[in-house]
């Protein structure tokens, strides 16, 4: 069987005496979304976080295409194609579009001393990039982020990731606050890179969302990876439910009868 | 058309079709703009010898010494930061130069470069307590401020220094020299105010620094997750400060003939009004050079003017005071506006 493009094996993260991931096993292909679920607290947040290089684990082996690597910072997610986009945080919003799909790999005009932003290269390549992405060509890449809507931000990001050939794009809770359009925009996004060769890990509360667009669904409970082969087109989302609360069904159908939500 | 696309924002389609003077109109420069030419007009109006060439020589004499400490605190409070140092440095350095000078260590260039360097020092402290030690920079600069002032005054035991007239010295006659182009009485130093001004609006608006200068006060996470190493970034803008504010010190001590080691008080306070007046974000993320030039201009000529028609020079704090609500008030007000898109 070919490699998986990211393989995470017996991964395990402590916070002092609490045991966020106890050897989680978790693995993406090429060219494939995954979606990965869990109650809070279940591990997903910490198992993203090792993968994009903000917390160090504790032990455990990362290994992408076959090769393991070492991720210390976010800085070394990103250099080995891995980029995570947080909803809020991942964009300056006093900078426009162009600009940051750009920061910190501006191109630079000649002559090089001068350190001089080659801005007219950075529109263009923008403008191109949110049409690829799905976005509306109407928008000028001069446009600053703090006037785009929380979809449109998505979609910045998701084209930023494309566009710098991250291997995989990390999306947490990227449909979060956002209305019934944008969504759809947003999982129209998601399913763009992949179509591009790009792979993806979702992350959302929603899980009607994450049936959407996912080809694959992982589900975590504990620190633990307990199931990583769920097909949605074959698996109903009570069934899924089930599996993130670890309920029987007996026990799912006592807590609906007592009035309790199952989840 | 934009009906029939929901997710497609038109709002693009509208800011590219604004007029230009909409577009004006919402420059975070144009309230400062429209201040300062109603300023201008109003002193005008009592006093005709408000625009005489030798108010406009004296005026831009002192102008350009605080701008320069100005131009580099724009830089800096873009990236999030600012720097209560600057108006003892203002003081210090050229106490430092001379005291170097008439101890017969070094000539005055080499005291001068001493400064500098010393200066440099102080704001590499400065920006490695902010960035290292992550504590904010009002309490890193504010005992900075201290530890500076104290040290010009236990120096000179609180005395002005001697100062040579330094007449005849290049480096005198390069930062401070003066010549007249028609009436105007010119120094030297507006020169490189202007280099000055070019050089920086051009790095926060042109160069990559900027991007990045930009970038660490609006979202440092989010820089640091591209790579951008912000730490740096604002380390260098603290040196470029403190060299700033020595530098401007060094000049105003030169064309006075004077080193007083109490010289710059308050100058913090004056300098981070006029960046702010200007439209730099307080919060950092968005700065203006020109906005600052503008903020520059409209502190100095209030103080000339209110004394040229006669207010009581001691009622200068109640109309900078009043300038920078109106100005904060217009700036959010903007800013609000741009927000929603319209």
């Amino acid at each position: 069987m070919a490699e998986p493009l990211i393989r995470m094996q017996n991964i395990r993260k402590s916070y002092g005496r609490v045991q966020a991931l106890e050897d989680a096993n978790f693995h993406v292909n090429e060219r494939e979304i995954v979606g990965l679920l869990g109650d809070n607290g279940a591990g997903k947040s910490t198992l993203i976080k090792v993968l994009s290089g903000a917390v160090p684990l504790t032990s455990g082996d990362i290994f992408i295409r076959g090769k393991r690597v070492n991720l210390r910072s976010t800085s070394d997610a990103i250099a080995q194609g891995i980029e995570t986009i947080y909803q809020d945080s991942a964009l300056v919003t006093q900078l426009s579009i162009a600009r940051n799909l750009f920061l910190g790999r501006e191109p630079i005009k000649p002559p090089r001393f001068l350190n001089r932003m080659d801005q007219d290269a950075m529109n263009v390549v923008a403008r191109d990039l949110l049409k690829q992405v799905g976005i509306s060509k109407n928008i000028p890449p001069t446009t600053p982020i703090g006037s785009l809507s929380g979809g449109e931000r998505q979609a910045v990001a998701i084209a930023r990731a494309m566009h710098f050939d991250s291997d995989l794009i990390i999306l947490d809770e990227p449909t979060n606050n956002l209305g019934v359009a944008e969504t759809q925009g947003v999982l129209s996004f998601v399913r763009n890179a992949r179509d591009s060769g790009h792979s993806c890990i979702f992350i959302a509360h929603n899980i009607h969302h994450v049936f959407q667009v996912v080809d694959r669904i992982v589900v975590m409970r504990r620190g633990k990876v307990v199931a990583d082969d769920i097909d949605p087109k074959k698996t109903s989302v009570a069934e899924v439910e089930r599996i993130i609360t670890g309920m029987s069904d007996k026990e799912i159908r006592d807590a609906i009868a007592d009035g309790k939500p199952s989840h | 058309m934009c009906r029939a696309q929901p997710f497609h924002s038109c709002r693009g389609l509208l800011v590219e079709n604004r007029s230009l003077i909409q577009r004006l109109i919402a420059r975070p420069e144009f309230g400062p703009f429209v201040l300062l030419v109603v300023e201008i007009a109003v002193f005008w109006g009592f006093n005709h010898d408000f625009l005489s060439p030798q108010n406009i020589s004296n005026t831009l004499a002192f102008t350009v010494e605080l701008g320069l400490i100005a131009l580099a605190m724009t830089l800096l409070m873009t990236s999030g930061e600012f720097d209560l140092s600057v108006g003892s440095l203002f003081g210090f350095s050229p106490v430092l130069m001379w005291t170097l000078f008439n101890s017969g260590l070094t000539s005055l260039e080499v005291g001068f470069v001493a400064a500098l360097l010393v200066a440099a020092f102080i704001g590499l402290v400065n920006g490695w307590f902010v960035t290292q030690l992550k504590i904010p920079s009002f309490l890193v600069t504010l005992g900075m401020l201290l530890v500076v002032r104290g040290t010009a005054l236990f120096v000179t035991d609180g005395f002005p220094q001697r100062t040579w007239s330094a007449e005849g010295s290049w480096l005198a006659e390069a930062l401070v020299g003066d010549f007249f182009i028609g009436p105007f009485r010119i120094y030297m130093s507006l020169f490189w105010f202007i280099a000055a001004a070019i050089a920086l609006g051009y790095v926060l608006t042109q160069s990559r620094t900027g991007n990045w200068i930009q970038a660490a006060g609006g979202n440092p996470s989010a820089a640091r997750a591209r790579g951008v190493n912000v730490s740096g970034v604002k380390i260098g803008l603290f040196v470029l400060s403190s060299v700033m504010a020595s530098l401007a010190g060094v000049i105003s001590s030169l064309r006075t003939s004077a080193a007083n080691p109490n010289s710059g008080t308050g100058y913090e306070l004056e300098v981070i009004a006029m960046v702010v007046i200007g439209g730099t974000a307080l919060t950092g993320g968005r700065g203006t050079i020109i906005g600052t030039v503008l903020g520059i201009l409209i502190l100095r000529v209030m103080r000339n003017g209110i004394v040229l028609i006669g207010v009581p020079g001691l009622a200068y704090n109640i109309f900078i005071g009043a300038i920078i609500l109106g100005m904060m008030a217009l700036h959010s007000w903007l800013e609000r506006r741009h927000q929603a898109g319209t």
